[in-house]
């Protein structure tokens, strides 16, 4: 078993103009269908919450540290924005898509990702 | 070349895929079974020589290059792997046919759709087809070095991705079937009319298009997009020796001897469009198929049914629209209704971007101008033409006006 990791972004600005009502209730539903896959997942704040901090992790245990650049906004402005994400245990890349087809992704889509380290 | 060495390179052109699919079962790496398949088809050299060849080449080869993955495999036992292993199933008991599932899995997986187009085709003529990295990169037009980096980031893909070694379950077929069969659409295009170089053909890769084809179709028969393919690559493959001539010069479907066209690939070629049109949903495949069947089953030139190739080409741009199908059906409109229907059928292409750099359309208008006695238009046309295709045997075809 190997981990993905399925990012949804978002046109954030389609989002907050017509985000639809029943939303949450497709996440929960299709929660209770993969279940036993779900390793986490959760959506996020908008992009405009975010923080970031850029320091090349030149510290002996290669964090930021002292050298962190603490800056406004997401570490990569896109038109679509990291909206949410779920963790999820699949056998392979197949099995991944298949439960990634089914994750409520509206103005935007999802990307899938392994995980090296689950 | 003597018998061993004759072998070889029929073993190297049609064991080569079946071989490293098998070997792949054993080492669930692509890079670790291609380095056993090269280093059985070095030990057949010495061994086929000296001693003869075996009976089942085939199943000589993948008993040395299994052997050699198990031996690898034990030395390897310890070493740290970076890489994931493949994913695959277990080959289930009841399989009549192991070998052609492996080979077919080995089709699936490097043409899966998570791969980019230009990997997907890049692996499957290196892993199926068992071309070489260069020969691949001279199809395709791109540095050497390129081809290479492509190849070997999609194998990554492959492993760390873990796309699965396996035949894909019904409900995804329809899909992954269809990312194979553009696959071995573009070999045959690729093949039927090279890009670049000094030949108009590139054998190899018509051979890969003919097996690819053959092998969906042992697994698929009653696939109508499988069928079609299989029909489009037998009708545009039995023109192929009558497409040049005896210096190596161009002749134009109308010129072509048609004795020289093969007359059993025409047959089994024409029997299955007729029963790829029959299907549904009718493919695209189906369609061009049936362009070239007409063309075949024409005695010469002038029998050509043109009306009927442009309903098929009309057929064609309703259901699959693209600018070089509409430059098709212009060509079509021309020989059916002659060069000035032709050359106003085209007029509206001269403004479509996609087809800015593509010399079939300069072709096209300097055929039909110079038809019409427009001879300084004609000129110019060709001379264009000339300009655009990479083709050597294109360029000397076009030069001779």
């Amino acid at each position: 078993m190997a981990g993905y990791l399925i990012l949804f972004y978002v046109d954030e600005a389609a989002y907050a103009a017509d985000a639809p009502a029943d939303l949450l209730a497709a996440h929960q539903k299709f929660q209770a269908a993969h279940g036993d896959v779900l390793r986490g997942g959760g959506q996020l704040a908008p992009s405009t919450t975010a923080t970031s901090l850029r320091g090349g992790g030149r510290s002996p245990d290669y964090a930021a540290g002292d050298d962190a650049e603490v800056t406004d906004g997401p570490f990569v402005e896109t038109k679509e924005a990291l909206g949410g994400y779920y963790l999820i245990d699949a056998p392979d890349l197949d099995a991944a898509l298949a439960v990634a087809r089914e994750v409520p992704a509206v103005f935007g889509g999802v990307e899938v990702r392994p995980v090296i380290y689950p | 070349m003597g018998p061993a060495d004759a072998a070889l390179a029929d073993a190297h052109r049609r064991e080569w895929g079946p071989v490293l699919a098998a070997t792949v079962r054993v080492t669930r790496d692509l890079d670790v079974a291609e380095e056993c398949v090269a280093d059985a088809f070095a030990r057949a050299v010495e061994s086929w020589r000296a001693d003869g060849v075996p009976a089942r080449p085939g199943a000589w080869l993948t008993t040395a290059a299994r052997r050699r993955a198990l031996d690898r495999l034990r030395r390897d036992e310890v070493a740290a792997r970076a890489l994931p292993w493949l994913v695959t199933d277990e080959v289930a008991p009841d399989d009549p046919t192991p070998g052609e599932t492996d080979l077919l899995a080995l089709v699936f997986t490097c043409c899966h759709p998570a791969l980019a187009g230009p990997a997907r085709v890049a692996l499957t003529l290196r892993l199926l087809g068992g071309l070489t990295t260069g020969e691949i990169a001279r199809a395709f037009l791109v540095p050497e070095a390129t081809m290479a980096a492509r190849i070997t980031r999609a194998k990554k893909k492959i492993a760390a991705a873990r796309v699965p070694y396996r035949v894909p379950a019904t409900a995804e077929l329809p899909e992954r079937l269809a990312a194979v069969l553009s696959v071995v659409h573009l070999v045959l295009t690729t093949g039927h009319t090279a890009p670049e170089g000094d030949a108009l053909l590139r054998r190899d890769l018509l051979d890969r298009a003919h097996d690819l084809a053959r092998l969906l179709r042992t697994r698929f028969p009653t696939d109508p997009a499988v069928t079609g393919l299989l029909a489009l690559v037998l009708l545009t493959d039995a023109r192929s020796a009558a497409r040049t001539g005896p210096d190596g010069e161009l002749v134009l479907l109308a010129d072509q001897d048609r004795t020289r066209w093969d007359a059993g690939m025409i047959t089994e070629g024409t029997a299955l469009t007729k029963e790829a049109l029959r299907g549904r949903p009718v493919s695209r495949y189906a369609v061009l198929a049936a362009i070239a069947a007409v063309h075949a089953e024409a005695p010469s030139a002038a029998d050509t049914d043109w009306s009927e190739i442009v309903g098929l080409y009309d057929e064609l741009l309703a259901r699959w629209p693209s600018p070089v199908v509409a430059l098709n059906r212009a060509v079509a409109v021309g020989f059916a209704e002659g060069p000035a229907a032709g050359l106003e059928a085209l007029e509206p292409l001269r403004a479509e971007p996609a087809l800015a750099t593509y010399h079939y359309l300069a072709a096209a208008r300097a055929r039909f101008l110079q038809e019409l006695g427009r001879s300084a238009e004609a000129d110019a046309a060709r001379a264009e033409a000339a300009l655009l295709t990479g083709n050597a045997v294109e360029r000397d075809f076009l030069g001779r006006g």
